[in-house]
């Protein structure tokens, strides 16, 4: 940590003294996310959702792990084996309920975390590094959950992977061998299923390893705040224990209060049916959709209808999607304003509550099946996700006058409770 | 340089979508999508109460009995129930001896080895065993019901949007595809005269294609005889039996509604602890 009034850390045990001297671990502890590290004062609820990620994953890694252990990742007996796990393993539904719906709890905090680094511009310098590795850790979350969502070998498990590995075969050329290198046959089977099984327990780890070095990069220019300027002194900050501890517990009391509501109350809420029929090669299921989380993507990949010379339809709504992620590592570069907070950026909030809107559109035309209206209005909602990132910020930065920021975040603080 | 390849970029995709949506329209206003005899016709699941609906529910083991009753004497002649053993039955109430058996007299013997010649044989089920199936194989199965699979119902009632009311729904629905109308009021083979149900096949709205290879399985009352008295109409079967596959497709569900109180009021007074600690840390420090 850079702030030289940071709290160092002097073990008093004697014991600790000489664990400190062979393997400052406690040490790196109490400066990664102990008293050693000064946070700003005024971070609002919005900052509560990186732990909460971490807890996500926390909850995946146990739930998961145990569940492993009574799987069978075979075409013959995975479905089967699951339901094994649900009637006869004990405590069995929990585990399996708590990690099906703790993937889509883990999406709805991340979720919650970019756009919060979105509004208050945490990716933009000296944060540029903890954004790019965010979208890293993004990425793999995304390949987890869609391979996890294969192991079930429901109907939406074997098709939903038919239809994601089938995007790689719209690449010209060697689209097709790409795919069936991907599946280890012409379509999902049992090699499919092992490797994905195989995948999707060694992803979590690399997002861990992501993790640590997400917070590390964070740890060098420290967090962003409310108002996004910089620390000037010791009176901005506050040591991360006990100040934040205490508010993230409150705020993984919440989580956990919600995502328990939903584990037990209502557990299939968020699943599809026709993921408990088993896979089965020879029967289509009628509307083919992923798990909510990825409708947004799936309504941009699908907005995509029409050819355009030579280039099919499938393969730009296969560019678009893609892209549609890709583009956000160029965000710290395309969006130009000094001014980091959306707070004191007029016109900037304005186009972000569009994009807010825009993205559940999408996410909604995502999950309604290809029909019209939906369809159109997902070319919409499509258009204008590209045009903002791509036409509006830059533009938006360069001609937009900021609000007059504060000097200093306690002059920020003492301002607003002075009003209060 | 990466705003102007941006720039060019946006426009591309931008471009690309409003010229899909253009063409879209066109083609939609000039040729509107021709409207299906399911989209027009098929009917939402009725309504069905059941003991163990919302959050504190509770299975009706007299009704889980009742239903148990109708699966084995109508509906295991056709559907499996793979999932389940014939000890989960003491679920529903029913004591050792009677799962005993239940198991020993079930009408399906479970697969087996004659141990002296090694050939396929049959064998009296145990409570150990899953439920047979009533045919050998699927190939079997097509053969004797017109090449229509009868499909497993251990979990019918969550492989559907609406499970138990949906079960319910389709087994009370069978009715006359003649002078059948919707909510609207428009006659189905006025409107859709190529629409008519095949041979073979019986008109059910609550199906999705509307035409449904089961014959109706509920054909009268008094179909099956309660031992609780209960009065069997064709409308008791089909909600008794629906109570039942949700049963079967969650088994676990008391266990899952108790366990959640108690985690929930564990997480209320760990959360409010949480709180109170927090606005303790923070009093004094302007935020």
């Amino acid at each position: 940590m850079s702030f030289p009034w940071a709290n160092h850390y002097a073990p008093k045990h004697p014991l600790m003294r000489w664990l400190d001297e062979k393997l400052p671990l406690p040490r790196l502890v109490y400066n990664a996310v102990g008293a050693g590290y000064p946070v700003p004062r005024n971070l609002n609820y919005f900052w509560n959702f990186g732990v909460l990620s971490g807890a996500a994953l926390g909850i995946q890694l146990i739930t998961g792990i145990i569940l492993a252990m009574h799987y069978a990742a075979n075409g013959l007996v995975a479905f089967d084996s699951v339901e094994h796990i649900m009637r006869d393993v004990n405590s069995g539904w929990m585990l399996r309920y708590a990690h099906a719906n703790g993937a889509s709890f883990f999406f709805i905090v991340v979720y919650l975390h970019i756009f919060r680094g979105l509004y208050y511009g945490s990716y933009k310098a000296p944060r540029e590094m903890v954004w790019l590795l965010g979208l890293v850790i993004f990425l793999l979350m995304m390949a987890t959950a869609f391979m996890g969502y294969v192991l079930p070998w429901g109907q939406m498990s074997f098709w939903g992977a038919k239809v994601i590995t089938g995007l790689f075969g719209a690449i010209p050329v060697v689209g097709g061998p790409i795919q069936t290198w991907l599946l280890g046959g012409f379509a999902p089977d049992n090699a499919a299923l092992n490797r994905f099984f195989s995948l999707h327990y060694l992803l979590p780890f690399v997002i861990a390893a992501v993790i640590i070095l997400h917070i590390w990069a964070l740890h060098i220019p420290g967090s962003n705040n409310p108002t996004g300027v910089d620390v000037k002194g010791p009176q901005d900050t506050v040591p991360f224990h006990p100040y934040y501890t205490a508010k993230d517990g409150f705020g993984l009391g919440v989580f956990l209060l919600l995502y328990c509501g939903m584990l037990f109350f209502a557990p299939n809420y968020m699943g599809h049916p026709d993921n408990y029929i088993a896979a089965n090669p020879l029967s289509t299921p009628a509307h083919i959709v992923p798990e909510w989380y990825f409708w947004p993507f799936y309504a941009i990949l699908r907005a995509f209808t029409f050819d355009i010379w030579f280039i099919p339809a499938k393969l730009l709504g296969v560019i678009a999607m893609f892209a549609s992620i890709l583009l956000l590592f160029f965000l710290p570069w395309l969006d130009k304003s000094p001014v980091r907070s959306g707070n004191y950026r007029p016109a900037f909030k304005k186009f972000f509550v569009l994009l807010v809107i825009d993205v559940l559109i999408l996410g909604y035309c995502g999950g309604a099946p290809a029909e019209e209206p939906y369809v159109m209005i997902s070319q919409l909602a499509a258009a204008y996700y590209f045009a903002h990132f791509l036409i509006i910020l830059p533009i938006v930065s360069k001609l937009e006058k900021p609000l007059p920021l504060p000097n200093s975040i306690t002059e920020a603080v003492l301002a607003k409770s002075g009003q209060a | 340089m990466v705003r102007l390849i941006a720039f060019l970029a946006g426009l591309g995709f931008v471009g690309i979508l409003l010229y899909s949506l253009i063409m879209g329209a066109v083609s939609f206003v000039s040729e509107p999508p021709a409207k299906t005899v399911e989209h027009e016709f098929h009917l939402h699941p009725k309504e069905l109460h059941l003991a163990s609906d919302g959050p504190l529910g509770k299975f009706d083991r007299q009704q889980l009995q009742r239903g148990f009753q109708v699966y084995k004497e109508v509906c295991a002649a056709c559907h499996s129930l793979h999932q389940v053993a014939f000890r989960d039955f003491k679920d529903l109430g029913f004591s050792e001896a009677e799962v005993k058996a239940i198991a020993k007299g079930w009408a399906t013997e479970t697969p087996s080895v004659n141990p002296e010649t090694g050939e396929p044989a049959t064998r009296k089920s145990t409570p150990a065993d899953k439920i047979p199936s009533p045919y050998a194989n699927e190939v079997a199965a097509r053969a004797a019901n017109n090449n229509a699979l009868p499909p497993d119902l251990s979990l019918m009632s969550k492989a559907r949007h609406d499970g138990g009311a949906y079960i319910y729904s389709l087994l009370t629905g069978y009715t006359d595809q003649a002078g059948f109308k919707n909510h609207a009021g428009q006659e189905l083979l006025k409107e859709f005269p190529d629409a008519k149900t095949p041979d073979g096949l019986h008109f059910n709205p609550y199906f999705a294609n509307l035409n449904i290879a089961m014959p109706p399985p509920l054909a009268a009352d008094g179909q099956v005889t309660y031992a609780d008295g209960t009065v069997a109409t064709k409308d008791q079967m089909a909600k008794d039996v629906s109570a039942f596959l949700v049963w079967s497709a969650e088994p676990k569900l008391e266990a899952r509604h108790q366990t959640g109180v108690a985690v929930m009021i564990f997480l209320l007074i760990a959360t409010v602890l949480a709180w109170f600690s927090y606005r303790n840390i923070w009093a004094g420090i302007k935020h």
